[in-house]
């Protein structure tokens, strides 16, 4: 948008804007198009017989069947889902728990050398997860916790500790200084001003920050497939259980992806209101 | 309720570097209302954020009612304070904002109720205690932050610019609302502008800081009638006094051409300061104005040319330049049609025996 603005053109400005602007809504259909298209087709053929899932092109008219949702469910989701449900919880109230103080003392009250200790939790993000699983996985194994749900939540709390550290600072940087000030000459102590006055400022980004974490844990799939077996797995450890080199699978893995994807999609629906505040919370002040 | 002491209160943000408070002596007696004033960067806000308790002492001492503030934390030294954006809690409404400090100290529910029911009573808020700040206009919402403050019944008021985000005229209302209340009920407040005629008009006592020194710390009238140095001279007053440098001569002082005779009194403190030079002060009330063809010739008039005139209604100002010196504008005040205009040569006389003084050098009074 900003190029089409800035090209020097003879039109109106008002006009300029329009042309621009439906430039834009088309650019954007066909993006979202283009985000939106393979989930279509994941939910299209999750209602398929698998006979149907294979063919080219692929059948958009079909008679819809539940079959492959019965399979999934018969091929025992069941403690995969929990598995995943409790990872996912239980590490994104650790992350929240541990990164508002720290997001906190980050902004509110800065450190010394502020600036190093952010760099050091991103730059922590830097390693790619594959150079590290070795080191990990022995460590795992040495101390007996292979195959532990507690070990996915001590790995996806520190995963997403140093993104929500980030995220919650710059929430935190957006309170006013003179609302903490305000509070501790009301007579309030840190924690109650911090439970009173600051976190329901704060409230829709660390919503949003919540969201990103469950998202981000309920679809790990690197860490569950390597350090966990028959006792642990979480649901994309399952997911990938329906790939087999013999029948055919694509409708069934497609029911069992559209079923692992709702829960996400379900929690950001729930979290929608709070989400655009919390993104657009520096804006709205 | 309390008495304010500032025993040589010091600030340094970074060792080395000139104190944002340096070494401040104020003594602000129980039920005072004191005025710090200065231009931006005087250390006005430091200082009352050092009595706050939002700021380190790194000097001296700052007592409360006879006791030493220094590592008090701001909760415990009973003191509130209206913020110049009112820092009202979002999330809680009105009645709750007002309530919140009383919470903190632990003051049951019906209690709670009761004060800010007659706080609200008392400024107007009492239709509005159901509502979030948000919903509220500048005015209500300074309101807000003044009932947050009175609720509690404090030792000490502290108001850090709490008119600057209303509008002109909301301001001068609420200036009235703000020191008929702290007359009511006889809290010490300090409150700090950078607003002269907030100082002049509020304030039992003004101290004018500058750099992060006090200047002068004094009546309203004594400020304006006997400024300590150059500085509050120019500072308090609008528009702001006129400020010559001139050499001394045998009557008086010299002035462009003409010579401008000086009461003996003054001639004399001259002398005994032993100054060739002089900074004279003349506030724009103190000149008479007569036509150039009018001027007596006695040799005490200075001659101007207006360039600008400002009727106000009941007064006029005469924005003019000395004949002699293009450079040396001075400001006169007149009553209102003066029949002045643009181009006019006037004849400048000053009217009182009261000029003000400094020496040139150090800016002090004679």
């Amino acid at each position: 948008m900003t190029a089409t603005l800035d090209r020097p053109t003879d039109l109106a400005p008002a006009k300029k804007s329009k042309v621009g602007s439906t430039l834009l809504a088309v650019l954007a259909w066909i993006v979202g198009i283009g985000f939106f298209f393979p989930i279509l087709w994941m939910v299209l053929t999750a209602f398929k017989q698998e006979a149907d899932a294979y063919t080219s092109p692929p059948k958009i008219v079909f008679s819809p069947t539940l079959d492959q949702f019965k399979e999934v469910f018969n091929a025992g989701v069941g403690p995969y889902l929990l598995n995943s449900v409790f990872a996912t919880v239980v590490s994104t109230i650790f992350v929240l728990l541990l990164a508002t103080p720290a997001a906190f003392a980050v902004s509110l009250r800065p450190v010394k050398k502020v600036q190093d200790v952010l760099f050091f939790f991103i730059s922590t993000k830097m390693l790619p997860v594959v150079a590290a699983i070795v080191p990990i996985y022995v460590v795992v194994n040495n101390i007996g916790m292979l195959d532990n749900i507690w070990t996915l939540i001590i790995l996806y709390t520190a995963m997403n500790l140093p993104i929500a550290v980030w995220m919650m600072r710059s929430f935190f940087q957006e309170v006013p200084k003179e609302l903490l000030e305000a509070a501790s000459m009301d007579g309030a102590s840190l924690w109650r001003s911090l439970r009173e006055v600051v976190l329901p400022v704060i409230s829709p980004g660390m919503a949003a920050t919540a969201l990103i974490c469950v998202i981000f844990a309920w679809n790990e799939f690197f860490f569950a497939v390597n350090l966990t077996a028959a006792q642990a797995a979480t649901v994309p450890v399952f997911l990938v259980g329906f790939i087999t080199s013999e029948g055919l699978y694509f409708a069934k893995l497609c029911a069992a992806a559209t079923m692992a994807a709702l829960p996400v999609v379900i929690a950001g629906w729930i979290a929608q209101n709070k989400l655009v505040q919390g993104l657009s919370f520096g804006a709205v002040k | 309720m309390a008495e304010v002491v500032f025993d040589q209160a010091s600030r340094v943000y970074t060792a080395g570097a000139k104190p944002a408070v340096n070494r401040l002596d104020l003594e602000i007696e129980d039920g005072e209302f004191v005025v710090l004033v200065g231009p931006s960067g005087s250390g006005k806000s430091t200082a009352l954020r050092m009595l706050a308790g939002l700021e380190e002492i790194d000097g001296g001492q700052i007592r409360i009612g006879g006791k030493n503030m220094v590592g008090v934390p701001s909760r415990d030294r009973d003191i509130a304070m209206v913020f110049q954006n009112y820092a009202l809690y979002p999330n809680k409404t009105v009645g709750e904002n007002m309530a919140f400090p009383l919470k903190m100290r632990g003051v049951d529910k019906e209690e709670r109720a009761t004060k800010v029911r007659a706080a609200a009573d008392v400024l107007g808020l009492t239709d509005y205690l159901d509502r979030k700040p948000r919903a509220l206009s500048g005015g209500q919402r300074q309101r807000v932050a003044m009932g947050r403050a009175i609720v509690r019944e404090p030792q000490v008021f502290l108001m850090d610019e709490p008119l600057s985000n209303l509008d002109a005229k909301m301001r001068v209302s609420t200036r009235t609302e703000i020191a008929a209340m702290q007359r009511r009920l006889g809290v010490t407040t300090v409150y700090v502008t950078h607003d002269q005629v907030e100082a002049m008009t509020m304030g039992d006592r003004v101290a004018l800081l500058k750099d992060g020194q006090l200047q002068q710390f004094a009546t309203p009238a004594d400020l304006y009638d006997k400024p300590a140095n150059a500085f509050v001279a120019g500072f308090i007053g609008s528009p702001a006094m006129n400020l010559f440098t001139l050499p001394v001569s045998g009557e008086g002082v010299t002035i462009g051409s003409s010579e401008l005779a000086l009461p003996r009194s003054l001639r004399s403190r001259i002398s005994s300061a032993g100054l060739s030079r002089v900074l004279l002060g003349i506030r724009p009330e103190q000149w008479s104005v007569g036509s150039s063809s009018s001027a007596d010739g006695s040799g005490s008039g200075v001659k101007a040319q207006v360039d600008v005139v400002e009727e106000l209604g009941s007064d006029a100002y005469l924005y003019a330049h000395l004949d002699d010196s293009e450079a040396t504008p001075v400001v006169v005040r007149t009553s209102g049609r003066s029949g002045s205009r643009r181009g006019d040569h006037i004849v400048l006389t000053p009217t009182s025996e009261e000029l003000h003084l400094f020496d040139p050098e150090s800016g002090e009074r004679v």
